[in-house]
């Protein structure tokens, strides 16, 4: 070590040269074994394979909430009531914590129109995951999560406690006036 | 361990083996070593533990035998256990029980560690050694938790590593690696029962080192003052302090065998005997007893990153607390300033858990009704569990600093030996 030491501060050597080397040989390779390792973990290509479902809400009453299983999460698809989109829409989206108009909530269908009745969301509260209850729960006729309290309105946006988000849409289109293909 | 050693192989056999794997002399030494000799029963705490860690493992390995990382099988395993196997009843029980009784006895040996300042110079690294131990003791609760897969297993699994979600940008990235999938699922409860299956092993290599990182400066005593000298101030560990450790140790299974035997389940939550169900949550998730205070300090911050650093945050002081702590003195009975803020925080600590276990929006207690909704109003949990988080961190970043500086301790006698024998004690 010492000669090293002595010629470092004159010109690098051909011995720092390879120490140099075969430390990053060593880091790349540390690398490439490690990578499989932790990416194992990650959602397997079955688990992946992005299942999508078809639900009819033609089923759905007015006021009347169902849930259904979208890999392996809850969606929400709601029907709601006059009242509950007029709520919706009379609030400042500027104001919220996570401003979205209630249409940006909301898919055109095939004819481009906008179905203000139909509310399809994740039915994930986007503090810590729990499934917040629905059926106009909370102050804001939406949903309430029973964890940790967080309120949403009737649009599924956030107004209360902790959540930082409104609830998520899924990925769906329509295929016909009320039949949705989800993911 | 390291250093000392009293040592001295008799016969020819022992000799050999001593100049090859000296394996007998590392049982000696661990074993008969000089050790203060005023040390009071929250000194038993440390052999409960160990006695405690080898039950985990052995009903542990049991269990293993018997039980099915599957969601549609983990439920019914567990009551397949507890009805049909030979003595599954004892050994479930022994083992679900057993981690509250281990976390209850941790809780006191942490305890005992503040108030005598076992953490301070030269144990600053015993002390994080045992943080390390309590970390991993949390994820092996926590994971150990979720296979019987009930509700609260479940809800608890979500809430838990959602906590993750919270780190800005990378955070959903990592949930899903933690799952394995968009939501808990199969693939999440066969990887905790691995991960539940190494831990405790993890930890046991860890006391390993924490019995070193003793071994090395000694123990700690009642009066905080350092052994000076060998022959007056230290008993040999055995058979003083076995002794003493086996008769704490006898006394501490008879609690735990009284909830074995009469009340098994009385620590667990009702729910989680309802099979989980992804798609309700129970009216109100209540994680276990021994992490309810890092639950309160959570739901206590009105802001969801917020309140996850706040909880982690309560850990990480606990880790750097050796250079928080700025007094000289080691034990709190000589400092009677720090000893009412130490008695505040052990409250503190089991007001938070109480918190912990109940709604925020729950009254302590009630001054009246709202005149327009009819709802009580008073002073909250949610406002009760703030000032007592409020309390923990003061306790830590502005009460421990800036005592050392300005309390005046009281004079403390001159050895370990006079403090027993009570000879000129000031
Ligand atoms: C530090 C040590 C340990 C702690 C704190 C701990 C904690 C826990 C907890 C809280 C449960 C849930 C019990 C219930 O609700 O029924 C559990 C279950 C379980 N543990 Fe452990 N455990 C430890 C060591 C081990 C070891 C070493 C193994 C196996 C190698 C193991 C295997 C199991 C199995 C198979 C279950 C599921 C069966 C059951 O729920 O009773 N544990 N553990
Ligand atoms: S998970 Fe919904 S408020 Fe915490």
């Amino acid at each position: 070590m010492s000669s090293s030491a002595s010629t470092s501060a004159q010109e690098p050597t051909r011995r720092d040269f390879i120490y140099i080397m075969t430390g990053a040989v060593g880091a790349v390779g540390a690398g490439l074994y490690a990578w499989p390792l932790i990416d194992q973990m990650n959602p397997a290509a079955d688990t992946k394979a992005l299942s999508t479902i078809e639900v009819d809400m033609a089923g759905v009453e007015e006021g009347q909430q169902i849930i259904v299983k979208w890999q392996g999460k809850p969606v929400f698809i709601r029907h709601r009531t006059k009242k509950e989109i007029d709520e919706a829409r009379a609030v400042d989206a500027a104001s919220l914590r996570d401003p979205q108009t209630d249409d940006q909530r909301l898919v055109p269908d095939m004819n481009g129109n906008l179905q203000p009745q139909y509310l399809v969301m994740i039915g994930i509260c986007t503090h810590l995951g729990c499934v917040p209850i629905g059926d106009g729960a909370g102050d804001y006729d939406g949903w309430f999560c029973p964890c940790h309290g967080s309120q949403y309105d009737s649009s599924g946006r956030i107004r209360k406690g902790p959540a930082p988000k409104n609830l998520p849409l899924p990925p769906y289109k329509y295929l016909s006036n009320t039949l949705i293909k989800i993911g | 361990m390291s250093g000392y050693s009293s040592y001295e192989p008799k016969s020819g056999f022992e000799k050999w083996l001593d100049s090859r794997l000296p394996i007998v002399r590392l049982g000696y030494d661990t074993f008969i070593f000089p050790t203060p000799r005023n040390l009071n029963y929250w000194w038993t705490f440390g052999g409960i533990l160990a006695v405690m860690l080898m039950s985990q493992i052995i009903t542990g390995v049991i269990l293993a035998m018997h039980y099915v990382p599957h969601v549609d099988m983990a439920y019914d395993s567990i009551q397949h256990i507890n009805r049909d196997v030979n003595f599954g009843w004892l050994l479930q029980p022994m083992h679900a029980v057993g981690a509250s009784m281990m976390f209850l006895a941790v809780y006191i040996h942490m305890f005992r560690g503040i108030y005598y300042g076992s953490y301070k110079a030269p144990r600053e690294v015993l002390w994080i050694v045992g943080m390390a131990i309590y970390l991993l003791m949390m994820a092996t609760g926590f994971m150990g938790y979720v296979l019987p897969w009930g509700q609260m297993s479940f809800w608890g699994a979500t809430v838990i590593t959602n906590l993750f979600s919270a780190i800005p940008f990378v955070g959903d990235a990592i949930t899903s690696w933690l799952w394995g999938g968009f939501a808990v699922g199969d693939p999440t409860l066969n990887r905790f029962f691995s991960l539940h299956f190494l831990l405790p092993f993890l930890i046991l290599g860890l006391v390993i080192l924490h019995v070193w990182a003793l071994h090395v400066p000694g123990n700690n005593n009642p009066t905080g003052i350092s052994v000076k000298d060998v022959e007056k101030d230290t008993l040999s560990f055995h058979p003083y302090y076995t002794v003493k450790d086996a008769f704490a140790i006898v006394v501490f299974l008879m609690v735990f065998a009284a909830f074995v035997f009469f009340m098994p389940d009385a620590l667990g939550h009702p729910d989680n005997f309802i099979r989980a169900n992804p798609l309700v949550t129970p009216a109100e998730i209540v994680p276990e007893w021994y992490y309810l205070p890092f639950y309160a300090m959570l739901r206590a911050i009105p802001d969801k990153l917020g309140g996850v650093i706040t909880m982690f945050g309560a850990i990480a002081l606990l880790f750097v607390l050796p250079w928080l702590d700025t007094s000289k003195v080691r034990s709190m009975r000589y400092r009677p300033l720090a000893k009412l803020f130490f008695l505040i925080f052990v409250l503190a600590c089991i007001g938070l858990g109480w918190c912990g276990a109940n709604s925020p929006m729950a009254m302590v207690f009630v001054t009246g009704t709202d005149a327009a909704t009819g709802e009580p109003t008073g002073f909250s949990f949610l406002w009760l569990a703030r000032i007592l988080t409020l309390y923990y961190y003061a306790f830590f970043l502005l009460i421990l600093p800036i005592l050392g500086l300005v309390e005046k301790p009281k004079p403390r006698p001159q050895s370990i030996e006079q403090s027993v024998l009570g000879k000129g004690e000031a």
